[in-house]
């Protein structure tokens, strides 16, 4: 240490030495740090299993995409820019934190490898990251009290406004930094006054400005500063090191670990309970979460986790249209209740149940699981698994609305949520007339096949879906497919009943189909709806694998099987909507757009929210039946991002998005301003056929009930 | 508080398509699935409440053959404390008043103090709450859509009038009360708690336990005997406005009024 200022270990301060002084501090914080995360892990401890710890490689490459690499952030670029500097800056400032902490109690203390050139290196490097974080600081804060974005708004029903904390907490880091920047400048200025070589040479950095400014401040002056700033120092980094814990800023320690357990797959769903075979489910006593020990320890991780950004409510439909769902608050008030119910001092009481205390019916049915959170999310926190999980506990407690009870009991019995009969299942393809057009073998122990047509019950059933469902079947046809359909053996995926929470019903359907599928001896599976996709991808076990249409008719243009006709009307505008269970959840994001790309003379467009960010139609399957409390129907808002993209046709490729989309159009009084077709129905439609034989199926095809899309 | 809900399997309306067979004396029954009556689901849930309110244990009771235990079992997963089928081939064919004169019997054999019907079946005709009451002498009180239970003897009960407006009553215990669909949100049972009481054993009853006269029910006795059916034929279309906007609006309300739908 320099000789003139005495080292801040060595200063005598109300007859307190400052090592044993800094010693206490050091112990002090360490302690409480220690007392108050060991009392953050009880309930996780308490939490249900959830089998995170394989996959080592897999675990390390998302914390280097997502944690290190702060993948996500530049998604919003201002705050995400910040964030980058902020958490570059952390990163840094680690070592250099760690050196000043020492330094308190041994005074000449220097980590190894940091002598010489080296130290000289990281120290200046060291004192442009603090100034940069400080600048960050006082930008957020600026942020938060002048401009203050709308994502981080509290809504009233969700209790005060989060900006006092906020703000406390950037100003305790900026504090951090000025503290640590006085103490180096205190001791540069006390060097300079003393013909010493000056160590600090960073030209602008905060502790050369503080220096700089410094310089004329009498030396026991400086003494006294270099002590004081030293002690801020400490005591502002333990208080920080303590007071994280307690709110947003928890994920400075905690994110590291969340991106390493984070779900390494999409489109899944966690099982009732980890580790109890489906054959054994029955013996389970209670299904999903009801108290909160019932969620995982994942998910009370993800709880700790969550940095209050907002983004993921900014991008959930549901929260858009006003639906009483934010999955901000989903974690907030779950974070809020677990810190209530174990308390720092004395020992958790007995868990209430969530839905009515904590979260309301609503609030749960209302999620479409269209994922759009979960993208957005920086820390990689899961919402659909908690959704579905909070739902299997309202089903197993028979608490489902009545809007819902009907659709699932007709799943129940007639394997469809309409209640048609199982014989009409079929009716969509032996309607004689289309017969003609295209024949679609039923599979049974005569008729076999080399692929499965998976038609799903809405296809199958809907009037208006049925035209996707024959246009499937042509492009089927046209690249010269052996397919075949289950007809009447054939149930509900069970996607939505799954998503629901039913998980019986869901296993009923899935073994039921499984069965069937396997009788059939297909080896692969097509279907034209996303959700069906997701379910025999993802949901069922041991079926052929499965493509949706798009990728088929996009392997057919690749291969020059299909071709298509100009587009009739060149003054079309196309868009591509995204289905969340195609793009989100499975990532075909491109073949569709292939297609649209190969049809000649067609004009596309993209939506401002698309692929990954696609703004969700308004939900498929259950989500149909259930009324929720809303201001405007999501998919109007999203027929409303079409007009604004300019396009005056969207394409989509999910029987639900074309329900919604269709629904939305009239609502949003856009009727004959906008259309909407399935990527099957435009394919079938401009499909050149040149053979004679599918000539003569093409007159037949112009008869107005099988003409697709229009 | 005891209460016995009677409860009957009927064909599920939202879930077939119901058709006259060929010889068209009944419907045609070969793929129709079956599920509890909706207003008996009503009456099951409002004495589950009660029962949770008040205490006491809920039975529910109902006259069939085998395939109707599926309906106990699914009232006794929603949380029904005991289901009884009622079944002999001298039942086969009873009219209404067969009916009510079989629970009668069953219902003497215990001792409820509370006795609950749907308002009515899908498929039958409203009246066997109603007989089943004054053959035990029991008041009775019908569409009943409110029960607040007021002491250990007496229960005050809305029942739905005219255009949907509320009469209040008191009536006294032992009763029973026929009950309005809407009375309450019925929970949901799935196929998980339907497995979980599936090996629970449901006790049946026969003329003989019940000691019911043979002579006194089944076909022979009926006195009201369905002798056909047939689908009403269809009427005229929809009445179209002809006319512009603000007068069809105008004739819109007048016709809505004039059906008593505006105040």
């Amino acid at each position: 240490m320099v000789e003139g200022i005495q080292s801040a270990a060595q200063v005598t301060s109300w007859l307190v030495p400052g090592q044993s002084l800094f010693l206490v501090i050091h112990i002090l914080g360490v302690a409480a740090f220690a007392y108050i995360v060991a009392k953050r892990l009880v309930p996780l401890v308490r939490a249900e299993r959830d089998p995170r710890f394989d996959q080592p490689l897999a675990r390390v490459g998302k914390v280097l995409k997502f944690w290190l690499g702060q993948w996500k952030h530049p998604r919003y670029r201002v705050a995400g820019i910040a964030h980058i500097l902020i958490f570059a800056g952390f990163m840094l400032l680690a070592m250099r934190a760690f050196t000043v902490l020492i330094v308190g109690v041994h005074q000449n203390f220097v980590m190894p490898g940091l002598s010489g050139t080296a130290g000289h290196v990281y120290e200046t490097v060291t004192d442009y990251a603090a100034t940069v974080v400080f600048l960050c600081m006082v930008f957020a804060i600026v942020r938060r009290l002048v401009f203050k974005p709308a994502r981080y708004v509290v809504p009233a029903r969700y209790g005060k406004a989060h900006t006092a904390d906020a703000v406390f907490l950037l100003a305790l880091i900026a504090i951090l930094m000025l503290a640590d920047s006085l103490f180096e400048a205190a001791r540069a200025a006390g060097q300079a006054q003393q013909g010493l070589p000056v160590e600090l040479t960073t030209v602008l950095s905060l502790p050369w400005i503080l220096k700089t400014a410094l310089a004329a401040t009498p030396l026991p002056m400086l003494g006294r500063l270099y002590f004081s700033a030293y002690l801020l120092h400490e005591v502002t980094f333990y208080f920080l090191l303590c007071y994280r814990p307690f709110g947003i800023q928890f994920h400075v320690e905690t994110s590291l670990f969340n991106v390493y357990f984070a779900k390494l797959d999409k489109g899944t769903l966690k099982p009732v309970r980890w580790g109890v075979s489906d054959e054994h489910l029955d013996q389970v006593k209670s299904f999903g979460v009801k108290t909160f020990e019932d969620f995982t320890w994942k998910h009370m991780l993800d709880f700790y986790s969550c940095a209050d950004c907002g983004r993921c409510s900014d991008n959930c439909p549901a929260n858009a249209v006003g639906r009483p769902l934010s999955p901000r608050f989903i974690t907030i008030k779950a974070r809020d209740y677990a810190f209530q119910h174990y308390p720092m001092l004395g020992s958790a009481g007995n868990g209430k149940p969530l839905i009515g205390t904590v979260f309301s019916e609503d609030e749960i049915w209302s999620c479409t699981t269209c994922g759009a959170c979960e993208e957005e999310c920086p820390l990689l926190i899961e919402y659909i698994d908690k959704i579905v999980d909070l739902r299997r506990g309202m089903v197993d407690d028979g608490n489902v609305p009545q809007s819902l009870q009907k659709p699932l009991k007709a799943l129940e019995s007639r394997g469809n949520p309409y209640g048609k009969m199982e014989k009409k299942k079929a009716d969509w393809a032996n309607a004689k007339d289309f017969q003609q057009v295209c024949r679609v073998k039923t599979l049974n122990q005569e008729n076999g096949a080399d692929t499965l047509y998976f038609v799903d019950s809405i296809t199958s059933y809907d009037d208006r879906m049925q035209s996707i469902g024959r246009a499937t079947a042509k492009i089927l046809d046209h690249i010269g497919e052996n397919f075949g359909i289950l007809g009447a053996a054939e149930k509900d995926s069970g996607h939505e009943v799954r998503r629901f929470g039913e998980e019986t019903l869901f296993m009923a359907l899935r073994d039921h189909n499984a069965e069937a599928i396997k009788a059939s001896g297909v080896k692969r599976i097509v279907t034209a709806d996303p959700h069906a996709y997701n379910a025999l991808k993802h949901d069922y076990k041991d079926v052929p694998p499965v493509e949706h249409i798009s990728q088929v008719i996009a392997s057919g243009v690749k291969s020059g099987k299909i071709r298509f006709n100009p587009v009739e009307n060149a003054k079309d505008v196309y868009t591509y909507h995204d289905p969340c269970y195609l793009g989100r959840h499975n990532q075909i994001y491109d073949d569709p757009r292939n297609v649209l790309d190969a049809i000649p003379g067609l004009k596309r467009v993209e939506m401002s929210r698309s692929r990954d960010r696609s703004f969700c139609c308004g939900g498929g399957g259950l989500m149909l039946f259930y009324e929720p409390k809303e201001e405007e129907r999501i998919g109007v808002k999203r027929v409303r991002m079409a007009a604004e993209a300019g396009a005056n046709v969207i394409v989509t490729a999910c029987p639900f998005c074309m329900v919604n989309i269709e629904d939305a159009i009239k609502v949003a009084g856009l009727e004959g301003k906008m259309t909407a077709i399935d990527l099957a129905e435009l394919a079938d439609q401009q499909m050149a056929r040149e053979s004679p034989a599918s000539e003569a199926a093409e007159a037949v095809e112009l008869r107005p009930e099988y003409v697709t899309g229009r | 508080m005891e209460i016995l809900v009677c409860a009957r399997r009927v064909p599920d309306t939202s879930e077939n398509e119901i058709a006259l067979n060929s010889a068209g004396n009944d419907i045609e029954r070969d793929e129709l699935v079956y599920s509890i009556n909706e207003p008996d689901n009503y009456a099951v849930e409002e004495a589950l409440q009660i029962a949770a309110r008040a205490g006491g244990n809920v039975t529910v009771v109902t006259v069939g053959g085998e395939d109707d235990e599926e309906i106990l079992r699914r009232e006794m997963a929603m949380g029904a404390n005991h289901g009884v089928l009622i079944t002999d081939g001298a039942f086969a064919g009873s009219d209404g008043r067969g009916i009510a004169t079989i629970l009668k019997a069953f219902v003497q054999k215990g001792n409820y103090d509370l006795i609950l019907t749907g308002v009515q079946a899908e498929d039958g005709a409203a009246q066997v709450g109603g007989m089943l009451a004054a053959m035990l002498d029991y008041p009775f009180a019908s569409l009943v859509n409110a029960i607040e239970v007021l002491d250990g003897k007496k229960l005050k009960i809305s029942r739905e009038i005219e255009g949907g407006n509320k009469e209040m009553n008191e009536i006294d215990l032992p009763c029973v009360l026929s009950i309005q669909t809407g009375i309450n949100e019925p929970r949901y049972v799935g196929m998980r708690g339907i497995r979980a009481v599936a090996s629970v054993p449901i006790p049946t009853y026969g003329a003989v336990e019940l000691g019911v006269a043979a002579g006194t029910v089944g076909e022979a006795a009926a006195k009201v005997k369905r002798v056909d059916y047939f689908v009403p034929t269809l009427g005229r279309g929809a009445e179209m406005l002809e006319g512009d906007r603000e007068e069809n609006i105008e004739k819109l309300l007048q016709l809505v009024a004039a059906k008593g739908g505006l105040k």
